[in-house]
């Protein structure tokens, strides 16, 4: 049987979000010119390069995980970057500051490592891209965990995005906002937030994000409900 | 829901319609006007003919204007357009004339309802020099650019921008298209109306009609190309590709399919060029189709088992979107948008060769099953990037931006 709720908690509201991309004029052709611009493009460019491609048109697997890496790769040609651009984890950073001295890092040893300062034809050049984002609620909430097991598989890509990916540049400890909520329960929930923990959410389109975490949210109510 | 909207969720989604209408519910009595320069024919129109009634259904108060002038007006225009292309273009004093006059006549005609209404839309360079007419002016005003400026003639481009600096905002297809500007510029991509008679579903006797209408026999592969007779299409270089992946594939038939090319010189050399590359083969089959015969290219499409798009410079490449939609794999030239929506092994494969598209062509009439769901990802791919409803939201979410100044995140209330 079901244990109850440990407690009285904040219903979970449920939003929506929309993407609008933005040029920022800022184009590179070097690796050179990747690290000068790095320095000085808005943070909301780093956050639509690592985050918010997600939600903009592009094909769903992104082999880097995010657009940098595609570029050292695809572009430049240059591997080792773009594996070492892929391990950045934006989330774990907290602010884009900080983020953005990790990127600097990154390609300052690859520049030190090869002198050759590699670039690209004119048709590949890297275009910074900046990102403004639109929150809006659904009006829509949910009081107990166990709803969100019927409820997420009829999200909007966009409220798969805000809850889960968005909300780890917003929330202090990098999680999404789905274990936040969790995680006033108390223990109660801790199988169910460490499969959503263990969810990788780069490399794959966000209606197939949804279907892992609705899988996941009925498989934890199903083995609560026959406890 | 209304009609439209419904008829719009059942192809694309209800989530998305739910979106729109939730975007759309704090802009509800906002006057909104377009502006461009033709109620038929051309991409633009096309959009707007669906764009317009569904702003209007989302509760937006939209209407839709025509700039009008005589032949130096158009002359002008059509010089702006190719100039913005990238064409070498000098453009005579006195068209330039016209357009500026055809401009103010318009003003004339439209000011009232231009200064009244709190966003205006003007597509494209034609109906540019408004804002500049319309000096009592209340709303936002945004230049809709839907053509490939990513190398214009700097002349026409110094010329035009002189029309855009005072905008409040502009939108480029793509990054790679946007030239720059001193106010923010949006990036909004084309998209494709699966309700126009170009992308809705066809019955398979309307196929069978079009195969027979043709002489293209429905028991044999065969494989398509829609595009102008222009050389940055590279017809020659599909025949070729079609010859060479022949050899492999006894059977195969090719069309090339495209506009008339009468009121277009190069396009009837090129089409000529073409017809002597055929070489009366009775499997090439080179059509030339009127302006408005989009079931014909739908169910083209459709009975295609390989959709070629061999660009040497393309745009955004729509023609591949249709395709996609059609679930088809799609071999494209490795330039342009065509690299944003053809991914390798996945919606198809981006060649830079006619050997390259030939072995491509093998590989995929080869392996069938493979072809097959890299067609129902593409289909998928569309519809989820490059639909109308999408360019709607992403129209909606610039409005909610632009109303809320220029900070990276907009929280409704």
């Amino acid at each position: 049987m079901a244990h109850a709720p440990t407690a009285p908690l904040t219903p979970f509201a449920i939003k929506d979000c929309a993407l609008i991309a933005l040029a920022t004029g800022d184009k590179v052709q070097t690796l050179k010119e990747l690290r000068d611009h790095l320095k000085t493009v808005p943070g909301s460019s780093l956050y639509y390069h690592f985050w918010g491609g997600l939600l903009h048109p592009g094909f769903e697997e992104r082999e880097y995980g995010n657009d940098l890496g595609e570029w050292a790769k695809h572009a430049l040609h240059d591997a080792t970057l773009a594996e070492r651009l892929a391990a950045i984890d934006p989330s774990g950073f907290a602010n884009p500051e900080d983020m953005r001295q990790a990127l600097l890092d990154v390609v300052e040893q690859r520049l030190e490592e090869d002198s050759a300062n590699p670039w690209t034809p004119v048709d590949r050049q890297f275009q910074f891209i900046r990102s403004q984002i639109v929150v809006f609620d659904t009006g829509r909430t949910v009081e107990q965990p166990e709803q969100l097991a019927e409820v997420i598989a009829g999200l909007s890509p966009g409220s798969v995005f805000y809850h889960f990916i968005d909300a780890r540049q917003r929330l202090p400890r990098g999680e999404d906002d789905f274990r936040a909520w969790l995680s006033a329960w108390g223990q109660r929930y801790t199988g169910l937030a460490q499969g959503l923990a263990a969810i990788d959410p780069y490399f794959i389109s966000l209606s197939e994000l949804r279907e892992q975490l609705a899988a996941l949210f009925a498989n934890s109510h199903r083995s609560s409900t026959h406890v | 829901m209304s009609n439209l909207l419904e008829s719009y969720a059942e192809v694309a989604g209800t989530d998305i319609v739910d979106q729109l209408r939730q975007l759309a519910a704090p802009l509800r009595g906002m006057k909104v006007v377009h502006v461009n320069s033709t109620r038929v024919g051309g991409g633009v129109a096309e959009i707007l003919h669906k764009l317009v009634p569904l702003m209007c259904e989302l509760g937006l108060n939209t209407r839709w204007e025509v700039i009008t002038g005589e032949r130096d007006f158009y002359q002008c225009t059509k010089a702006f357009h190719n100039g913005l292309q990238g064409h070498r273009t000098v453009i005579p004093e006195h068209l330039l004339r016209a357009y500026q006059e055809t401009n103010a006549r318009t003003a004339e005609r439209l000011r009232p309802v231009l200064e009244e209404a709190d966003m205006v839309f003007i597509h494209d360079p034609q109906p540019a020099p408004l804002l500049g007419l319309c000096p009592n002016r209340k709303g936002t005003w945004v230049w809709r650019c839907h053509i490939d400026a990513s190398h214009p003639d700097r002349h026409v481009w110094r010329y035009l921008r002189r029309f855009l600096t005072d905008y409040d905002a502009s939108v480029f297809s793509l990054a790679s298209f946007a030239q720059a500007l001193p106010h923010p510029e949006y990036l909004i991509p084309p998209s494709i109306d699966p309700l126009s008679d170009k992308n809705l579903e066809l019955s398979r006797e309307e196929i069978a009609a079009v195969q027979q209408q043709f002489g293209l026999d429905p028991q044999r592969p065969m494989i398509l190309q829609v595009s102008r007779f222009d050389r940055f299409k590279d017809p020659l270089g599909v025949i070729e590709a079609f010859r060479l992946a022949r050899k492999f594939v006894p059977g195969l038939q090719l069309v090339l399919a495209g506009g008339t090319a009468s009121d277009d010189p190069e396009g009837e050399a090129v089409h000529l060029e073409a017809q002597n590359a055929a070489n009366h083969d009775r499997d090439i089959h080179l059509l030339l189709l009127a302006p408005d015969a989009h079931r014909i290219i739908n169910a083209l499409q459709r009975c295609a088992d390989v959709v070629l798009q061999k660009s040497l410079r393309e745009g955004f490449g729509l023609t591949v979107t249709e395709a996609m939609w059609k679930g088809k794999p799609v071999i494209g030239g490795d330039t342009g948008g065509i690299r944003l929506q053809v991914i390798n092994y996945h919606t198809g494969f981006l060649v830079n060769t006619p050997e390259g598209a030939a072995l491509r062509i093998r590989y995929l009439l080869q392996r069938p099953e493979r072809g097959q769901e890299m067609g129902e990802k593409a289909r998928q791919f569309v519809r989820e990037n490059f639909l109308l409803t999408r360019q709607l939201r992403e129209y909606l979410t610039m409005l909610l931006a632009l109303r809320s100044g220029i900070t990276d995140r907009i929280e409704l209330s």
